[in-house]
């Protein structure tokens, strides 16, 4: 019985990590190619999943929707890219988390404004629905498969994208030295908008993805933004590699400890005190973790020291 | 810099002189609003001496601010319901004198920096801004999910804590509390800037290694920056459940460590009022822009970027640049 709720754990907690690494893997290309600190990147998971559940509700179709959350938050990416982010690559972390700190009240308002302060709904597709039997006697949820797969997908796809295109040369190039691609007849502002759309693009995808799961709300990019922030810097800001591994660590470590650590410390406690002090740890341990892992390599996992 | 004394002298009349004419034409609202920018003053100074004069951009004050409040609301929480917080390995109980809570919280936040400081300032740069955030964030739902006080909606305290004579009840008296700290944390920052400890510690700002190469230990004095530093953000965070008589775990959130960073930014990086500055315009904003419209915050966003953006350096220097063209 314990291994059938640990299976699933496990599953639900890779699902979670897939859909941080489709977060995460913006935020530290943009980092790393563009040495920005984003805090509004949370923002684009929000506007992600707004543009799907408008053009789910227009349309009917979550397919339709999915590729609204990717162009939307693109669009829109673009747009602050040009407008403001721009401005901000030659300033010190202090004004980037400051400035993007001000867009976040920006954006979150914007599209309270546009859409209200109640939450939407996504519907997950009909054939997405219900479950699915693994193994013998293991059933798992179609639709969080599908986010798997579709993380799985995603992950390969940039791992293609940035080893073996022209593009990804760029990408790779820009973040070892952005003088010298410049120099060697490289638009490095047209690559730099094109990193920060892809990077909201992503993101906008998990929003919509999540959204179908839960709520589509105002606000909904902030705790999720905090957590790709975690995996990148236990990943090691910058590293792809390191932001998948962060990503899936993060999101097994956070779904089994909530789980498991109350049930764990019910050997040792009295069952009341025991849940509340393992539901506390539980919801505190990616960030013991972080810690841990800083205090031991201080660039991260697979960071540049 | 002979201005900027004269227009600090400025801005401690007029927050002085609005609680007064609040209290004449008996208006508490207006004297709880600038003993409300009075104790985000006291956080915002406290986070300036680490990031303004430093170079230590810490992004987890939150984290100093609630266990401040935090401290403040559990004494005083056990105090009404007579129990004991805990009785091992010494018998701790509840209180609702101020004169025993300030030195809990004062003394509860130093340790907390030290814990943190110790760890956090291994690292440098980009890690430094989001490890210091990963404690806070540590806190904040430790806060959400334990049970004991209120957990997510946070604690009541109905009473405010009380002082030795005077009743601390009437916003006016509670006023003057806070402004007493506030020109104490201001006496004591002045001392510390200019004192051989605070050349040591703006030095790091401008260069680390040149510190290091004439035999100072660069880590030693960062430690103390941010403890003091955590302390004054935390003695803020006392005051400031006194001022609600409620705290919650909002005030850990990531939010509130954006916020005073605003304050810090918004007044002009490095400057003594700088951070007081920044709390009373972004409060005055909060409610003028809050009377007009829901939306208030795509305001202050579009505000802050824009003078990130174009100003650069605080709302302080604009007045600075006005003196220099009079001349």
């Amino acid at each position: 019985m314990i291994s059938i709720l640990f299976f699933e754990q496990l599953l639900n907690g890779i699902q979670f990590g897939t859909m941080l690494f489709l977060m995460s893997a913006g935020l530290t290309l943009i980092f790393g190619v563009m040495g920005l600190i984003n805090l509004a990147h949370g923002s684009f998971y929000m506007i992600g999943a707004f543009s799907a559940a408008l053009i789910a509700s227009l349309t009917g179709s979550f397919w339709l929707a999915l590729l609204a959350s990717l162009s939307g938050a693109a669009i829109a990416g673009v747009l602050i890219e040009i407008i403001i982010i721009r401005r901000l690559y030659r300033r010190d972390h202090l004004d980037q988390v400051l400035a993007t700190f001000a867009l976040i009240l920006l954006l979150s308002e914007a599209v309270r404004w546009c859409f209200g302060a109640f939450p939407l709904y996504l519907d997950i597709p009909k054939n997405l629905n219900g479950t699915l039997p693994i193994l013998d006697d293991i059933i798992y949820s179609k639709y969080r498969l599908f986010i798997i797969f579709m993380g799985l997908l995603i992950a390969t796809g940039l791992y293609i994208l940035i080893t073996k295109t022209r593009l990804g040369i760029r990408i790779r190039a820009g973040q070892n030295d952005r003088q010298m691609i410049s120099a060697l007849g490289v638009d490095i502002s047209k690559l730099y908008t094109i990193v920060f759309a892809l990077g909201a693009s992503l993101a906008g995808l998990a929003g919509a993805m999540i959204g179908a799961i839960q709520s589509v709300e105002v606000g909904m990019g902030e705790p999720i933004l905090i957590l790709a922030f975690v995996v990148i810097v236990i990943g090691g800001i910058g590293s792809i590699k390191g932001a998948f591994i962060g990503s899936i660590l993060v999101g097994v470590t956070d779904t089994i400890g909530r789980i498991f650590l109350p049930e764990l410390l019910k050997v040792f406690m009295e069952p009341a005190s025991a849940t509340s002090v393992g539901s506390s740890i539980g919801s505190m341990l990616i960030y013991i973790l972080m810690a841990l892992i800083l205090i031991i390599k201080p660039s991260g996992l697979f960071g540049k020291t | 810099m002979i201005f900027e004394k004269f227009l600090n002298k400025w801005i401690l009349f007029f927050l002085f002189l609005i609680p007064v004419l609040g209290f004449i034409f008996e208006e508490p609202y207006y004297i709880t609003l600038t003993t409300k920018v009075v104790i985000l003053g006291i956080a915002g100074i406290g986070l300036n001496l680490a990031l303004g004069y430093c170079g230590l951009i810490s992004f987890g004050h939150a984290a100093f601010f609630g266990l401040g409040g935090y401290v403040t609301g559990i004494l005083s929480f056990h105090a009404l319901n007579s129990e004991l917080i805990f009785s091992w390995p010494f018998i701790a109980s509840g209180s609702s004198n101020m004169l025993v809570i300030w030195p809990i919280a004062i003394l509860s936040s130093a340790f907390l920096a030290l814990v943190i400081g110790l760890l956090s300032l291994r690292t440098t740069g980009v890690y430094f801004i989001m490890i210091t955030l990963a404690f806070a964030q540590m806190l904040y739902f430790f806060a959400i999910s334990w049970p004991n006080y209120g957990g997510e909606d946070g604690l009541s305290i109905y009473m405010r804590n009380s002082l030795p004579i005077v009743n601390t009840m009437d916003p006016f008296t509670f006023y003057v509390i806070c402004l007493f700290w506030l020109l104490l944390v201001i006496f004591i920052s002045v001392k510390l800037i200019n004192s051989s400890f605070g050349m040591a510690f703006q030095a790091i700002k401008q260069n680390e290694e040149r510190v290091k190469s004439v035999g100072i230990e660069t880590f030693k004095v960062k430690l103390l920056v941010f403890v003091i530093s955590g302390t004054i953000t935390g003695l803020a965070g006392s005051l400031y459940t006194d001022l609600n008589r409620f705290i919650s775990p909002s005030v850990l959130n990531w939010q509130m460590s954006g916020e005073i960073m605003v304050f810090v930014i918004l007044g002009g990086i490095a400057r003594l009022y700088g951070p007081i500055v920044g709390a009373a315009f972004f409060i005055v904003l909060e409610q003028t822009l809050g009377s007009y419209t829901e939306n208030w915050q795509f305001w202050l966003g579009l505000i802050l970027i824009l003078e990130i953006l174009y100003v650069r350096s605080g709302i302080l220097s604009l007045f600075e640049k006005k003196l220099k063209y009079e001349k």
